[in-house]
């Protein structure tokens, strides 16, 4: 292939304090589609996802965002071209819904009318009442309604990676099934590359273009839903038979 | 001394107290302020800091002003060495608050702040202090009020404030003079607590 990949691990490793948490990564992420880092609490998938906006630098080998590598790009323009949801307490406390939604613009300058239009704009997509839910702060929120506005934080400067770090853990089943149906929605709303981490299978099956199961540090396999499914990758089976998913 | 003679001293020294107390803890905050922010992001220059802070809060006050007496510059007798030593008392409780504030930013949303692509001072001023503004303030009030009480000790080495009152009634065993001094500083303390406590509460609130 020769355009570039949205996002590209390029045999990446990171050992911290002695202990090795990814071993010689590699992974392509095309533009547009979503790609699933699946795999237990502990496996690196979070380590992996904070390397792709530059929080963390790899040990070895090299991250690659739109064919350059994270290292040699201005780190706050990284940051602000990927948009990042982490699991609940992303959202700044002290901050009005509005002001959350509306920081990254902020901090980008755009002018007040623009920043205004934008959010209201975005908490509708998100499906929550601006003129309701604008002036509340966090705290007033349910779980669900909180993950709505990190996500529209998220989408709010329309970066072109979104970044997801199992942003529905925290959710009661109920909200996290309704929050994957609107992900869906949005994903054909809004043409957008994203990587996801998550532990949870069935959520991985629902959300992926392709999932790479992280095992260990290591991609164990990487591959379509429907194929994952059927596949004979030790750990891919024993994930999928934890969660139930094996016939 | 005529009634209105008593009355017009007790303003004049009052107006003194303030003044002395608010050069001070201004000064402290202005100090201790950088100081706490830049501890909390540098934890290998804490333990000195706060250290140094900790060991001048255990000198007795009298004995720190009687110290501070021959040391050039900033010694001598009168005001400008009484607020050197209620600004060194000064420092400990900001410091502590500053960094109490800022240390207790959930990690969380310190890198959800750098992750938004939020540079050093916008974590800062966007989010650790407003975030820290009641610890902060706590530690404000908490220096105000004990300055309220110790300026009163500054009138020793002839800084002025409510203390000469209470220093001539020492010296006359005279307990309404006595009073003439310590009442209006109590009442100042209190009346400083109060205030810098509805300020914080305004600022929980929101």
């Amino acid at each position: 292939m020769s355009a570039p990949a949205a996002i590209e691990f390029d045999r990446v490793s990171y050992v911290r304090g002695g202990s090795t948490i990814l071993r010689d990564v590699s992974l392509r992420v095309e533009p547009g589609e979503t790609v699933v880092l699946l795999g237990r609490s502990g496996a690196g998938k979070s380590t992996a996802l904070r390397m792709v906006n530059g929080l963390i630098q790899p040990s070895s080998g090299r991250v690659l965002v739109n064919g350059v590598a994270t290292g040699a790009q201005d780190a706050i323009r990284l940051k602000r071209c990927c948009g990042y949801v982490i699991q609940e307490i992303g959202l700044f406390p002290h901050f009005t819904v509005e002001q959350n939604v509306g920081l990254v613009p902020r901090l980008e300058g755009w002018p007040a009318a623009r920043i205004a239009e934008r959010t209201a704009e975005l908490l509708e997509q998100v499906g929550l009442d601006p003129g309701e839910y604008g002036r509340r702060y966090p705290r007033d929120l349910s779980g669900g309604q909180r993950q709505r506005v990190a996500i529209a934080r998220a989408l709010a400067a329309d970066p072109a990676i979104l970044l997801f770090d199992e942003p529905f853990g925290a959710l009661d089943p109920i909200t996290r099934a309704e929050m994957q149906r609107q992900f869906l929605e949005l994903r054909g709303s809004v043409h957008k590359t994203a990587l996801f981490v998550t532990h949870d299978v069935r959520e991985a099956l629902r959300l992926a273009s392709r999932i790479a199961l992280v095992d260990s540090g290591r991609v164990a396999v990487v591959c379509r839903p429907e194929e994952f499914r059927r596949t004979d990758n030790a750990p891919a089976r024993e994930i999928l038979a934890a969660a139930g998913e094996l016939p | 001394m005529m009634r209105s003679d008593i009355a017009q001293q007790m303003a004049e020294l009052t107006g003194e107290h303030v003044l002395l107390v608010l050069i001070s803890v201004g000064i402290a905050v202005a100090l201790a302020l950088p100081a706490g922010i830049w501890i909390a992001h540098r934890s290998r220059a804490r333990p000195w800091l706060t250290g140094f802070a900790n060991v001048v809060q255990t000198i007795p006050s009298l004995a720190l002003f009687g110290f501070l007496i021959p040391i050039p510059l900033i010694g001598g007798i009168g005001a400008r060495t009484a607020t050197v030593a209620l600004v060194l008392y000064a420092l400990l409780p900001v410091l502590r608050g500053t960094l109490a504030g800022i240390l207790s930013v959930d990690g969380a949303i310190r890198e959800s702040a750098v992750a938004m692509g939020m540079n050093g001072w916008q974590l800062l001023t966007m989010v650790e202090l407003p975030l820290a503004a009641r610890n902060i303030l706590a530690g404000i009030r908490v220096a105000t009020v004990s300055t309220i009480g110790t300026a009163t000790i500054a009138a020793a080495i002839g800084a002025g404030g409510l203390g000469v009152f209470i220093f001539q009634g020492i010296a006359s065993v005279d307990t309404t003079q006595i009073l003439a001094g310590a009442v209006p500083a109590a009442l100042l303390a209190l009346a400083a607590d109060g205030l810098l406590g509805l300020v914080e509460r305004r600022l929980a609130a929101t």
